[in-house]
């Protein structure tokens, strides 16, 4: 009985609004726009969120990134000699041993060195990014493997001769052909090829991710054998020469809550021991909260806007419904004369003001929905309408048309069915 | 004068004692009902007439339960009503009272039946048993074609028809006519009278305020007012009076 009234009355509300389809149309306005905005903004949000975990899940989330950067010194020096020069900067093989041993909160470490080689199987040739890395590599920068397997500890003991190709660089040097068991030269040295890993590629942020497409793994205790800690790059008629013993140490965190606590340690560590300032500590974590900071500056943009629309629309419903109060008088006092009550008269005002409201909401969804569409479209940002972020706008409606249409209601409530019912 | 009271055999449905009502104007008091003493049975029929600012309005708004008395009292079918507060006095004029308008007063967005319906609403009655009820009024005064028009769409008698079955919708106790033909030429004045006066024949009890003496002469008792208190009262046939008796038995 109470629920059929409830829809009787929302029916009569609705019929009310559809005897001034245009006025009713323009009052919903500011709340189809608010509303929209408020849509827009959350599915905008969202995709940042959305983002920002597939870049840590891609960069490991309990992961410090320590790289060598050669500092701006060495790069001054560099230039006023030319020739035989010999930078040496970077991380050591003793900073990788002194994190290993000295913080209780590392789970994990990964020593990484780095070198670019012309490598061929068969006749079949490219050139890759050699990484020698150990067994760790592959719990922290984890990526599913496709054939074979990955580096082993056994490897590093017996300093075996193996590779590990990304899935992308299998392709480009095999083609179809089945890879494992292959010997791929790196340079001038022999590998066996033993697995095939997936890879990702680009940056996540500021940060670079670990892996690239171009990848061969190799264990490290070879790759320092074979291709010593010095380096020759040739460019433009000079030769640099750089010696660095590690290109990167990659630190898995026991604890997410240790992350930045971890990161300050290790960096006053390293400055204890480096002259110069030839590392970056890097925290995939970090951009979480970055993530987190332009996602809150939009929302407060986004969210002052649709505020301001909601309470123009708002205040305009209001408007309208104070108009409709005064030249319905006449109804009110008739309906007050046959024995409706006040609270009766505060409720049929009140729902149609709500139904009004509402409507505006339900069309401010699908003009909020096209919104992070058409940003994705033009713009390629990712944007998620959530279930949240579609119920949250429509309660905001109803609110709105409960708060302004309180007034109004009580004030047709207030109407004295004498004088209303002499009013023309 | 003013302070007479009427009594029939029949049971008293009204009995207002000393009543009296004061507007402040200004910084003039109004006394628009200056102590009324009346009683009015069952099943009666009474016009209340008088020049305007008599207080005869005023005191159909006192019937009416749309106003209370300053001080005084006013016994509804034998219950106090003067002190009751606007919630109650609403669920009264639900129950027991219907109200007929000089202009008609129904809603115009709704049509003809769901402006009869209206009460039954406010009385929660469910819609098929309301429409049910509202084409049964309609059929009633003759409007069973008409239901579904909008009053925009009808004649003044047509109106004043809804307005009557609106009226009877809730099986009041006491109908409240305010000038109902005031608004109607004279031949859909009569028609509308006589309608009414089918329904006092049928025991409703009609209090109907109007200046025009030929429509007073409808009721059986004739109440004038002046200066917000009872000038004099006649009872029976008036002698202006255009239709005979027999005309009015005939509906």
């Amino acid at each position: 009985m109470r629920q059929s009234n409830i829809l009787r009355n929302i029916w009569l509300g609705i019929e009310n609004l559809l005897l001034h389809k245009l006025r009713s149309f323009l009052t919903m306005l500011g709340i189809v726009f608010g509303v929209g905005s408020v849509v827009a903004m959350l599915s905008v949000g969202e995709g940042a969120s959305k983002k920002a975990l597939e870049q840590i899940r891609k960069l490991g989330s309990h992961n410090i990134i320590i790289s060598s950067v050669k500092s701006a010194e060495e790069e001054q020096a560099q230039t006023n000699i030319t020739r035989s020069f010999l930078s040496v900067y970077g991380l050591t093989y003793e900073d990788h041993r002194r994190m290993a041993e000295s913080f209780s909160h590392i789970k994990q470490v990964a020593p990484v060195k780095l070198n670019r080689k012309d490598s061929h199987l068969r006749e079949r040739g490219m050139e890759l990014r050699v990484v020698g890395t150990t067994p760790v590599w592959f719990e922290l920068v984890p990526r599913e493997v496709l054939a074979g397997r990955v580096i082993r500890q056994a490897d590093l003991d017996k300093r075996a001769p193996v590779a590990v190709l990304t899935e992308f660089g299998a392709r480009k040097i095999l083609a179809t052909e089945a890879v494992i068991g292959q010997t791929l030269r790196i340079g001038s040295d022999e590998f066996e090829i033993v697995g095939i890993v997936k890879s990702e590629s680009g940056e996540a942020g500021s940060i670079q991710i670990p892996d690239q497409q171009v990848d061969v793994y190799i264990p490290i205790e070879v790759m320092r054998r074979y291709f010593g800690d010095v380096y020759t790059k040739s460019s433009s008629g000079t030769q640099e020469r750089e010696k660095v013993e590690l290109h990167q140490i990659i630190v898995q965190v026991d604890n997410a809550g240790n992350v930045e606590a971890l990161a300050a340690a290790i960096e006053r560590m390293l400055e204890r021991f480096h002259k110069k300032k030839d590392y970056a500590v890097s925290v995939p974590l970090a951009l979480l909260k970055q993530a987190e900071e332009t996602k809150r500056t939009f929302n407060i943009v986004l969210g002052s806007i649709a505020g301001i629309s909601l309470l123009v629309g708002g205040i305009g419903i209001m408007n309208i419904m104070l108009a409709s109060v005064t030249e319905r008088t006449r109804e009110i006092g008739i309906r007050r004369a046959i024995g409706a009550k006040r609270r009766q008269i505060i409720y049929q005002f009140l729902i149609e003001t709500v139904v009004l409201s509402t409507t505006g909401g339900l069309i401010g969804l699908g003009v909020g929905a096209l919104i992070p569409f058409l940003i994705t479209y033009f713009s390629g940002m990712a944007t998620i309408l959530t279930l949240n972020g579609v119920l949250l706008p429509l309660f905001i409606s109803m609110a709105i048309g409960i708060l302004f249409g309180l007034y109004p209601a009580i004030n047709a409530a207030n109407v004295d069915p004498i004088i209303a019912l002499r009013h023309e | 004068m003013g302070t007479q009271a009427v009594s029939d055999n029949g049971h008293e449905i009204v009995r207002l004692e000393d009543a009296r009502k004061t507007y402040q104007m200004g910084t003039e008091q109004v006394h628009a009902l200056a102590g009324v003493n009346i009683v009015f049975t069952k099943g009666s029929f009474w016009a209340i007439m008088g020049p305007s600012g008599s207080g005869k309005s005023t005191m159909m708004n006192i019937l009416g339960c749309l106003d209370r008395l300053t001080s005084g009292s006013y016994h509804l079918d034998g219950k106090d009503v003067s002190r009751l507060d606007d919630d109650s006095l609403s669920e009264l004029r639900l129950r027991y009272l219907g109200f007929i308008f000089q202009s008609f007063n129904l809603i115009p967005q709704l049509t003809v039946q769901r402006n009869i319906e209206l009460p039954l609403y406010y009385l929660g009655w469910d819609a098929a048993r309301s429409a049910e009820r509202a084409k049964a009024l309609g059929e009633d005064v003759g409007l069973g074609d008409r239901l579904n028009h909008r009053p925009t769409e009808l004649s003044g008698g047509q109106m004043q028809r809804v307005a009557i079955a609106r009226a009877l919708t809730n099986d009041p106790q006491i109908i409240f006519a305010d000038e109902p033909t005031g608004n109607l030429d004279s031949a859909t004045g009569d028609q509308i009278m006589q309608l009414l006066a089918k329904l006092n024949e049928q025991g409703k009890t009609i209090i109907m305020v109007t200046h025009e003496p030929d429509i007073a002469a409808y009721a059986g008792n004739r109440l004038h007012m002046i200066d917000g208190l009872i000038d004099r009262i006649e009872t029976g046939a008036h002698e202006t009076k255009q239709y005979p008796k027999e005309h009015l038995a005939r509906h």
